[in-house]
């Protein structure tokens, strides 16, 4: 009984938080993208700018509401983002949540396989190294992980595409899904074949921070008191690591790959960008680059709740996991 | 640093040589840029595409730049805006995190909301966000750094500065009837400017990393300024044609520079830590 109230408490708790967080970030970025210098009708034109005569802007202009002040048209869109309307994009000329939704979903999968191989290799990493502190091993990937921690995640990517697709030409060079096809023609091993190198370039950047944070934790689960203990009772070093150690520093590693979502969308959208792979990240740079501005308030709303779900999703599993919180009944 | 662990030298005397190396690193760069003049801009269609070899270690491009030169050019552009927008940001963590600690509860509330606001959304997603709020350009990489990597700092400082106010040098001084101001500029500031130099130092190599992804995204410098992200962002078109020399070497010194200043970062940090001062 207790258990079920704390955790209602807990979800209106997140709730109320997660509302006023929305209306402040919804507020903050209308704010800051109505100071852009950038016109969005000459951005969304482009080069066809001296085609359009005077007249054609206006009605352009007015289709988008821009003939109004400022303050209304903040009032109007905000109204309408209560209702759940985002707005036309005005690049791709349909509702900006389908736009968002249809883009999520191929990078949904990108982000996904990423997440869960950084996840694992960098747990698996991490305890090693920290396991056999100061040996080979450990120097070597404590290096790897160090110099990833510094490296452009575009940079990476490109390099992969290079050596991988250009001169060996093992995996596609762009794209989702082979040029020419639409989404639904292309085969399952189509799709996972141009999927592979994204996703292992943004794996390889995120294995970083997950494998030197398990690191430090093994360490010093390993200089622990029951670590002495069962290394006096003749464990070998590895046991101890994988039958004592590893339950402890499971927990914060699980937090930690949570918390890394807000890092592991803005490493898509670089991995994206370098692979023409047609997600959420590239349509980011688009709307960025050519001025669409519902577009880009949308996924600034989005990527916002997407992080919030992350680390909504370690607290809970904490609740869940964690001993000492379920018994004392959640003192978040 | 692990690596360093082969080195047989002290942690002070190797922060020592790690900052002597960074100097001689930033005045090969500026010296270097400076040396090549307008070389890494005049093509030079004769000596087009050029592989990397003894007289143009890093080759030429499709019009016949020397790439070298084009790199430590893009590489000072990088330390500048790096330098600039981690010294403005750290400034504002200062400056929050002192607030936020001395200043009373309902601003403690804000600034840490204004954190937690921050830190909400991805921070790549933020950078557009802001370097398209300012139109882009060398102005909009440097606001959108430095207005974006704040966070995590402030919360650091604000932390140490409320372990401090219960301390009893404050509370006398407190007591003698200072002012909060007087006792945050007098008291406080000194005991955190340790604490403020290593996370500037620390937020260097992000914001460097940060200002060449914005380039490279298209929000930065224009096209024309040899920036690293836009040099990167231009060999793209190259790499299907076998230019690889445009891609690796520039983002190979990127690496070197971001990791210097990490490794740098990372020394004086464990220095001035009393916990691992003595290893």
């Amino acid at each position: 009984m207790i258990m079920k109230n704390t955790l209602i408490l807990f979800c209106l708790k997140k709730i109320l938080r997660l509302m006023l967080l929305m209306a402040a970030v919804a507020t903050f970025s209308y704010v800051l993208v109505s100071f852009s210098p950038v016109n969005p009708v000459d951005a969304y034109l482009g080069t066809a700018i001296l085609k359009v005569s005077p007249e054609q802007r206006e009605i352009i202009a007015k289709r988008w509401g821009l003939d109004q002040p400022p303050v209304e048209r903040f009032f109007n869109w905000a109204s309408q983002l209560i209702q759940g309307n985002f707005g036309l994009s005005t690049i791709f000329n349909e509702p900006v949540l389908s736009v968002i939704g249809k883009r999520f979903v191929t990078s949904f999968w990108l982000m996904f396989l990423a997440w869960t191989l950084s996840g694992i290799f960098g747990f698996v990493l991490g305890v090693l190294s920290g396991t056999f502190e100061n040996s080979v091993l450990d120097k070597s990937i404590s290096l790897y992980a160090y110099t990833m921690a510094s490296t452009p995640t575009f940079w990476v990517g490109m390099v992969l595409l290079t050596v991988f697709s250009i001169q060996l030409g093992w995996t596609p060079v762009c794209c989702a899904w082979p040029v020419g096809l639409s989404p639904e023609q292309a085969t399952l091993g189509q799709r996972v074949h141009h999927l592979v190198l994204p996703a292992f370039t943004l794996s390889l950047i995120g294995i970083a921070q997950i494998t030197l944070h398990t690191r430090e934790k093994t360490i010093e689960a390993m200089n622990s008191d029951y670590a002495a203990f069962a290394r006096a009772q003749g464990e070998k070093d590895l046991g101890i690591a994988f039958r004592h150690a590893l339950r402890n520093v499971l927990l914060p590693a699980v937090t930690l790959q949570f918390a890394s979502i807000g890092e592991l969308f803005g490493g898509a959208v670089l991995a994206e960008q370098v692979f023409s792979y047609p997600g959420l990240g590239k349509t980011t740079v688009e709307a960025g680059y050519r001025g669409d501005v519902p577009l880009l308030l949308g996924i600034v709303i989005f990527s916002t709740l997407f992080v919030f779900a992350g680390n909504t999703m370690a607290d809970l599993i904490y609740q869940a996991v964690d001993p000492r919180i379920r018994k004392t009944g959640g003192l978040i | 640093m692990n690596v360093h662990a082969l080195l047989p030298m002290d942690r002070r005397s190797r922060t020592i040589a790690v900052i002597l190396g960074c100097l001689a690193l930033f005045a090969c760069v500026f010296t270097g840029a400076w040396l090549y003049g307008d070389r890494g801009e005049v093509t030079a269609l004769t000596l087009r595409k050029l592989p990397p070899s003894l007289q143009y270690p890093f080759g030429t491009d499709w019009l016949g730049r020397d790439m070298l030169a084009r790199t430590l050019k893009g590489l000072r552009i990088s330390l500048r805006v790096g330098l600039t927008a981690a010294g403005c940001s750290a400034g504002i963590a200062l400056l929050l995190g002192l607030c936020a600690a001395t200043l009373g509860r309902a601003v403690d509330a804000v600034i840490t909301w204004l954190v937690d606001i921050a830190m909400a959304t991805p921070h790549l997603v933020l950078l557009i966000l802001i370097s398209f709020a300012c139109g882009g350009g060398e102005k909009g990489v440097i606001i959108a750094v430095a207005a974006s990597h704040w966070p995590s700092l402030t919360r650091v400082i604000r932390a140490e500065v409320l372990a401090l106010r219960s301390s009893e040098y404050i509370q006398l001084s407190r007591q003698l009837g200072k002012r909060p101001l007087y006792i945050a500029r007098h008291h406080m500031l000194p005991h955190v400017l340790p604490q403020f130099m290593v996370g500037l130092l620390l937020l260097f190599p992000h914001a460097i990393l940060h200002a060449a992804a914005l380039t490279f995204l298209g929000f930065g410098m224009s096209p024309h300024t040899p920036a690293i992200g836009a040099l990167l962002a231009e060999s793209m078109r190259y790499l299907s044609m076998g230019l690889w020399w445009l891609a690796v070497a520039p983002g190979l010194t990127l690496v070197i520079t971001v990791k210097a200043f990490d490794i740098l970062g990372g020394n004086v940090r464990a220095l001035l830590d009393p916990k691992t001062c003595r290893e």
